[in-house]
């Protein structure tokens, strides 16, 4: 028997199991002498638990055992599959079914039974975002493992020739690829740099004109009007880059003299720093609000006026937790994609000019594993080494960054 | 009380120099403020231009160039026998009425290529259009009707003006010769533009006048399907976990730090997370939306969770102890009461949180679902693109033509987008208690 029909059986299984325990539950109940007992749905709840957990576990148990390195017999895997594992299935579930049923009486506690079930449940739901991490770091850790066994660490970290191609035979010249990232890292920072010179002035002028200066109707319009920039899609992004800004840049360049390459580092950088006024202004918002009214009356009252409050009392007060808000954005630069795929250069290029194109480490990262992969060449393993590397900077950023944001919290709370 | 006449210093409340100070801060604060002004209006500039761009190149995505001919449904073409045999009407050669009508409009064009040029202003998909309407009613045949066919890709970006005509003949794709024919079908009024219903109704192709995005909304919408099947119930599970049971502990701060960061761990690495999970040891079918909802589901779970630990968390506790003072358990008390109370601000949440999938990419490039596909899929386990990925797709592609399509298809993106985001906004206004 198949997946489906199983499923189907079971489920009509608890269906009757459900309404069986309900109703026997009931005479029991009116008959009992006890004053509070479980209601009828609960003890239907309860055979319909006793009918299914036993199933679920075995089948949680069969599907561990297959993946288990030892190995039958295909045949008697088969054997097994179609007709062994249905029939334990459907007798578990049977006599789940009958014991419950037995066992039906009013002084029943069904309900600890009902809730303590809910409470693994839940638990067992919140332990899939902690698996998920797990699964990030085991997955990159080993694939990066297999990489370093194939180039060594200090190549990777510092070399300065990134070119990934390994050859098709093995007597090709340079068949055996570089992998040396210090090109894609410089790439990377150059681009957040001037995304950041775009995104940190703007989001935090704009911060400030919306909390100190603008009127409730005017933050009310022009707020959810900047979210917006948030809530474009960074294919969307990448698309004006590669076709409007980079090619703009370009024009511009030619007309005063510069030679400014279409896909200039420029180009996505500016982009970028669009994408992240937003999140840079929303973040510094919330941080110049909870900047105590006390500071400001207190340099009001000394005859200040607004910008020199702003200046010489909120910001500074606010100081550490834009860091940290600059901090984010910064891990939010440098994780960012598909701008750089669809606007940035492939080609590594260890160079400081804005003008010309870099590779960022997250365009290497799709440039290796999309198309054809074989997982076992150091090509496909240098992705994994590079996210890892992108996980660690990314996480590194994000915990100072809250705990910077949370110092400055509990001082003024 | 001291006189302030009397201080050493003598300064003045209205001596010239502190007037002349007085009005220094005030141009200073001025400045200020146009300055943050200048900002606000700076950002909301850029966006106006970012879509402006789009749309100025998308909107003629929505209609497509029609070339009027008079196609003769020649019985010795379609049905050389007489037979009305639906076999032979399915498999007759529809390109060669097209050719011929071309012919009979165009009698000077001569030799192979000269032809070649003249039979690909319409597009190849004419033939099937004559097909369908052959099937559908076979009295057609030894008629001769008007019918608009769809053009070929170049004939539609000359039609809408997409080409320029001052350029050399040999810098241009679309060369003099098929310019004069093009010139010609316009003066007689053979060009017409109609609404792109292949748009809506197709899926990818190589040829830019027969790409729609059918097939990567209905890719879009199972991803997503499996993305709120997954997240949805998990989050709002994970949040009641953390909001109302969880005793505090080291454990329960480690899942709590986990989230917050997860929150923030760059989307590609959810790509990389999924390619190694679910296809390298997993072996769920590459392309597919399963594992593209699944990654989608990983990566919006923790957004979910805040969000719904937020609404959650704004339940007064007087309503817990209401429930627990009638002899309710925790349990009830919290999926009975907090839950339903809760429930707007958790699906506000979630809905944010699928807008954010619905406009991911760099994830499902990871797990190969940028593979070319022009069957629109019929289930989970198909190969299927997404929208934003078939707009990345498109971005790449060399001819004119995408260009045009690709802004219609971040139009259709955007579309769905805002349609999400403003039902987040509505069922908050109209359901969000404040307490």
């Amino acid at each position: 028997m198949s997946f489906y029909p199983l499923l189907i059986v079971l489920l009509l299984m608890s269906a009757v199991g459900y309404w069986f325990g309900s109703k026997k539950a009931l005479g029991a109940v009116r008959k009992s002498s006890s004053f509070i007992t479980p209601r009828p749905h609960q003890f239907g709840l309860y055979v319909v638990i006793w009918a299914l957990v036993p199933p679920v576990l075995l089948g949680a148990l069969w599907v561990m055992l297959q993946m288990t390195p030892l190995q039958m017999e295909t045949g008697t895997s088969q054997q097994i599959d179609r007709i062994f594992f249905p029939i334990l299935v459907l007798l578990a579930a049977g006599g789940g079914l009958y014991i419950s049923i037995l066992r039906i009486n009013p002084d029943l506690r069904v309900r600890k039974t009902i809730e303590g079930l809910v409470y693994i449940i839940l638990i067992l739901a919140s332990i899939v975002s902690i698996l998920t991490t797990l699964g990030i770091v085991l997955s990159l850790l080993f694939e990066t493992i297999q990489f370093f066994k194939k180039v060594p660490m200090t190549e990777f970290f510092f070399g300065l020739n990134w070119s990934p191609q390994t050859a098709l035979r093995a007597d090709q010249v340079g068949s055996s690829g570089s992998f040396g990232s210090i090109p894609l890292f410089t790439g990377t920072l150059l681009i957040t740099f001037i995304a950041m010179c775009v995104a940190v002035p703007l989001g935090l002028l704009s911060a400030v004109y919306m909390t100190e200066y603008a009127s409730s109707k005017f933050r009310a319009v022009v707020k959810p009007l900047l979210e917006i920039l948030a809530g474009v899609p960074t294919v969307v992004y990448g698309f004006f880059a590669a076709l409007t800004v980079g090619v703009f840049f370009r024009d511009v360049g030619d007309s005063i003299g510069i030679d400014i390459v279409s896909e200039s580092a420029l180009a996505a950088g500016v982009v970028m720093g669009m994408m992240i006024i937003p999140f840079v202004s929303s973040l510094s918002d919330d941080i110049i609000m909870a900047v105590p009214q006390s500071l400001r009356d207190g340099s009001y009252g000394l005859g200040a006026t607004k910008s020199e409050t702003v200046r010489k009392v909120i910001l500074p007060a606010a100081l550490p937790g834009i860091v940290g808000a600059v901090l984010l954005a910064v891990s939010r630069a440098i994780g960012e994609t598909m701008i750089v795929v669809m606007a940035a250069g492939f080609a590594a290029n260890l160079t400081a000019n804005p003008l010309e194109a870099v590779t960022t480490v997250t365009v290497q990262i799709v440039g290796l594993l999309v198309g054809d992969q074989e997982f076992d060449s150091a090509k496909t393993l240098a992705a994994f080494a590079l996210a890892l590397v992108l996980f660690v900077v990314t996480l590194c950023l994000n915990v100072i960054a809250l705990i910077v944001v949370r110092k400055y919290r509990e001082k003024y709370d | 009380m001291t006189d302030t006449n009397n201080s050493p210093v003598g300064s003045s409340w209205n001596s010239d120099k502190f007037m002349a100070g007085l009005a220094k801060r005030k141009r200073s604060e001025r400045r200020f403020r146009l300055i943050g002004l200048a900002a606000i209006l700076t950002a909301l500039t850029l966006l106006a231009i970012l879509l402006f761009s789009i749309f100025s190149k998308g909107y003629t995505a929505f209609v497509q160039t029609y070339i009027t001919l008079d196609i003769t449904f020649a019985e010795s073409v379609i049905d050389k026998d007489g037979t009305r045999d639906p076999d032979a009407i399915r498999n007759a050669n529809y390109a060669k009425l097209v050719q011929d009508a071309l012919r009979a409009k165009f009698p000077e064009v001569e030799g192979r290529r000269n032809l070649r040029t003249l039979f690909s202003l319409v597009s190849n998909n004419a033939s099937d259009t004559l097909r369908d309407m052959v099937e559908q009613d076979p009295g057609l045949i030894g008629k001769t009707v008007e019918i608009p066919l769809l053009a070929g890709d170049d004939v539609d970006m000359v039609n809408k003006g997409y080409i320029d005509r001052d350029l050399a003949e040999e810098n241009r794709r679309v060369k003099d010769q098929e310019l004069r024919w093009l010139d010609i079908l316009e003066e007689e009024g053979d060009l017409s533009l109609h609404f792109n219903t292949n748009f809506f109704t197709q899926g990818d192709s190589r040829e830019p006048e027969k790409a729609g995005i059918a097939g990567a909304m209905v890719g879009s919408f199972y991803t997503l399907l499996i993305t709120m099947a997954i997240a949805f119930p998990l989050g709002v599970m994970t949040a009641i976990y953390l909001e109302e049971f969880a005793p505090p502990s080291k454990f329960n701060d480690l899942i709590e730090v986990n989230i917050n960061n997860l929150a923030a761990v760059p989307s590609i690495v959810f790509g990389l997370l999924g390619l190694a999970i679910f296809l390298n040891v997993a072996h769920l079918p590459r392309s597919a939306p399963i594992v593209g909802g699944l990654t989608l589901a990983l990566m919006t779970l923790p957004t979910i969770i805040i969000a719904a630990r937020a609404a959650i968390r704004a339940v007064p506790d007087s309503i817990r102890q209401a429930a627990l003072g009638l002899g309710a358990s925790k349990q009830q008390a919290a999926f009975h009461h907090v839950l339903p109370l809760s429930m707007p601000g958790i699906l506000t949440g979630t809905i944010i949180g699928l807008a954010q999938a619905l406009g991911e990419t760099a994830p499902l490039l990871m797990i190969g679902m940028v593979a070319f596909i022009a069957d629109i899929p019929g289930g989970i386990n198909d190969p299927a693109t997404v929208m934003p990925v078939q707009i990345f797709l498109w971005a790449d592609s060399p001819e004119r033509a995408f260009v045009e399509k690709t802004s219609g298809a971040i139009m259709v993106l955007l579309a769905f987008l805002i349609t999400m985001n403003a039902l987040a906004v509505l069922l908050r206004k109209k359901f969000e208690r404040r307490w």
